[in-house]
């Protein structure tokens, strides 16, 4: 036992154990992808020389592609606002499959209550109620979407919290009802024609800004509050945040209600960018938001991982997605190589987790 | 007078369906005095602290603190109340720091407005935690460091820190060294005899002979669920104590009881 180490201690401190933090792993292979797309623009025969990144264009105002930019991050956007609930989720040890689902029945519910009366000067077609629900001012239809949302978030939660069923289960059930319920809402049909301010709540790049400034707000959140603490701390070792005071049946169902919000939310975004919500909304996308938090570093085991991890997962997998259009990849096996990087990444932090060890 | 006592429990009793796991403990503690309770396995000794911590509920009997009695209704309640345990099974955070895991369910805050969203005070967290650690002379090199990364005699250090820090009344710990090696065993009993010298009470449950007739004034022996002696440390001596807890030799006073 040498007394020269770090600290005011008289125990050894291995520096080699002082872990280098996650997100820069993450934020590396980042680059690697895109080098490695750039690389193969120049090295695939039918490729033509084109590049990935960079304009090739002769346009001198910007030196990178700025429309696939855009388009990267706003296809990661609407999928990425649930994977901040889905982060916080997971990061409890638990998991929320329920909301694909969720965002399909927040459209549809939300969208009834956003409609116009008068399409072109012509009644609404797609018309769910009557005129009593036509031209609401936007906050009625968001409200309405978020509360539907909690409320689905606090049935999971007290399923998962107070009844012990297992949170796989429970969301998996809340999957089907979700979709049951976007379904039942119109029928099936879809409701279209929203106000436009409503629109414009996905218009342009809003969701972005929507994505952007909720990760900052539940990065701060998760970071430097109560909040945060605890929600690490349950998934950490749940028996010792119960021993210490921490309310974990009334924190996990607090949880729920956050990342189900967050799904409403996206649910009343896309809706809001398709101008339209339709029952089959969001398919696939409790999958792709776990993927993003799991290519985050988010460990399912519970009590690690960060926001900014899920959104460089996010960007990870919109940069996969619009590398593999651009080699033109055939969707088929786009799908096949996102399954394999999606079970790298898992096995990849496994590998680091037991090195640490 | 009765406020120098910590510790009374009279007829404390606890039943398993038939199994009799606790049968009548009457034990009494002053301030600032060390108390060993050694015991076979199965002989009562966790059952005991179990019931005084509120972790499980008495069949019978009655329980004081500073000459109160007291119904805890979980360990919540204990710790409120000022009695700090440090169990078995560690209850720490593996992911977190050590002044988190110092504060876990009690973290000092600001903007408290804010409520589940209030805002933590790292620093003030982080001071206290350096004035714990010199207090109760753990010595851990680098306190951001997560726990998980540490060795089981630092681990086992930041659970007795943390109850040594914040413990007013009683401090319990089950078994602290069971699983550590001698240079961290060294260090755990270093800080038992730290707060020895500041006066803190403790309940130790150990099997270890050489540290409980180093550490404490008096060693109660649990033998069926039954306390058997009652013994001063400067009275007795390690073949006395196993005579006791064998069951060779029973306590005067307790004739009749096992």
């Amino acid at each position: 036992m040498t007394d020269n180490s770090d600290g005011i201690g008289g125990l050894t401190f291995d520096k080699s154990k002082r872990s280098w933090p996650n997100e820069f792993n993450i934020f590396f292979a980042l680059i690697i992808i895109i080098v490695i797309f750039e690389a193969l623009g120049q090295i695939l025969p039918y490729m033509n020389d084109q590049s990935f990144l960079f304009d090739t264009k002769d346009r001198f105002d910007t030196i990178f592609n700025e429309a696939r930019l855009k388009i990267i991050i706003l296809q990661v956007a609407i999928i990425g606002i649930i994977a901040l609930g889905v982060t916080q989720v997971i990061i409890t040890a638990g998991i929320d499959l329920s909301s694909g689902p969720l965002v399909a029945a927040t459209a549809m519910v939300a969208m009834s209550f956003a409609q116009t009366e008068l399409v072109n000067g012509n009644p609404n077609p797609k018309a769910l109620f009557g005129t009593w629900a036509m031209d609401l001012p936007v906050v009625v239809p968001v409200v309405i979407g978020l509360v539907f949302g909690a409320c689905i978030g606090a049935i999971n939660g007290t399923f998962i919290a107070f009844l012990r069923i297992p949170p796989f289960i429970a969301t998996l059930g809340m999957f089907l009802v979700c979709r049951g319920i976007a379904l039942w809402w119109s029928s099936g049909n879809p409701i279209s024609f929203p106000t436009e301010s409503y629109k414009f709540i996905g218009s342009g790049m809003m969701p972005v800004v929507w994505f952007l400034s909720l990760a900052i707000l539940f990065h701060i959140i998760m970071k430097y509050t109560v909040y945060g603490k605890h929600t690490y701390a349950i998934g950490s070792n749940e028996d010792a945040a119960r021993m210490s005071g921490i309310n974990v049946k009334r924190h996990k169902v607090m949880v729920y209600m956050i990342a189900s919000m967050l799904a409403a939310f996206a649910g009343i975004v896309l809706s809001a960018k398709a101008s339209t919500a339709q029952a089959g909304m969001g398919e696939f996308y409790e999958l792709f938001a776990i993927a993003m938090a799991v290519i985050g570093g988010i460990s399912l085991t519970g009590g690690r991982g960060s926001i900014i991890g899920t959104v460089l997962g996010a960007m990870v997998l919109g940069v996969i997605r619009s590398g593999f259009t651009f080699i033109k990849l055939d969707g088929s096996y786009q799908l096949m190589a996102m399954g394999s990087i999606i079970i790298a990444a898992v096995i990849l932090d496994q590998y680091r987790q037991r090195n640490r060890a | 007078m009765s406020s120098d006592i910590v510790l009374k429990t009279e007829n404390l009793t606890k039943h398993y369906g038939g199994v009799h796991a606790l049968v009548g403990a009457n034990f009494e503690m002053k301030k600032g005095e060390h108390v060993a309770i050694m015991g076979d396995n199965g002989a009562g000794k966790s059952t005991f602290v179990r019931q005084i911590t509120g972790v499980e509920q008495r069949t019978s009997g009655t329980v004081s603190l500073y000459g109160e009695e007291v119904n805890f209704t979980g360990p919540l309640d204990a710790r409120q109340a000022g009695i700090e345990t440090v169990f078995q099974t560690l209850a720490l955070a593996d992911d977190l720091d050590v002044p988190d895991n110092l504060f876990l369910g009690r973290e000092l805050t600001k903007w408290n407005w804010l409520g589940p969203f209030r805002r933590l005070d790292y620093k003030a967290m982080r001071d206290a935690t350096m004035q714990g650690l010199v207090k109760t002379g753990v010595k851990i090199p680098n306190i951001k460091n997560s726990i998980q990364n540490m060795s089981g005699g630092q681990r086992q250090c930041v659970a007795i820190a943390r109850t040594a820090t914040f413990a007013s009344k009683l401090t319990i710990m089950d078994e602290p060294t069971a699983a550590l090696g001698v240079q961290e065993t060294a260090q755990v009993e270093n800080i038992i005899r730290n707060m020895k010298e500041q006066g803190a009470p403790l309940i130790l449950v150990s099997h270890n002979m050489r540290q409980v007739f180093d550490l404490v004034d008096r060693i109660v022996v649990f033998r069926r669920g039954r306390i058997v002696a009652n013994l001063n440390k400067d009275e007795t001596d390690g073949q006395d104590v196993v005579a006791y807890i064998t069951g060779v030799k029973t306590g005067a006073e307790y004739e009749g009881a096992a």
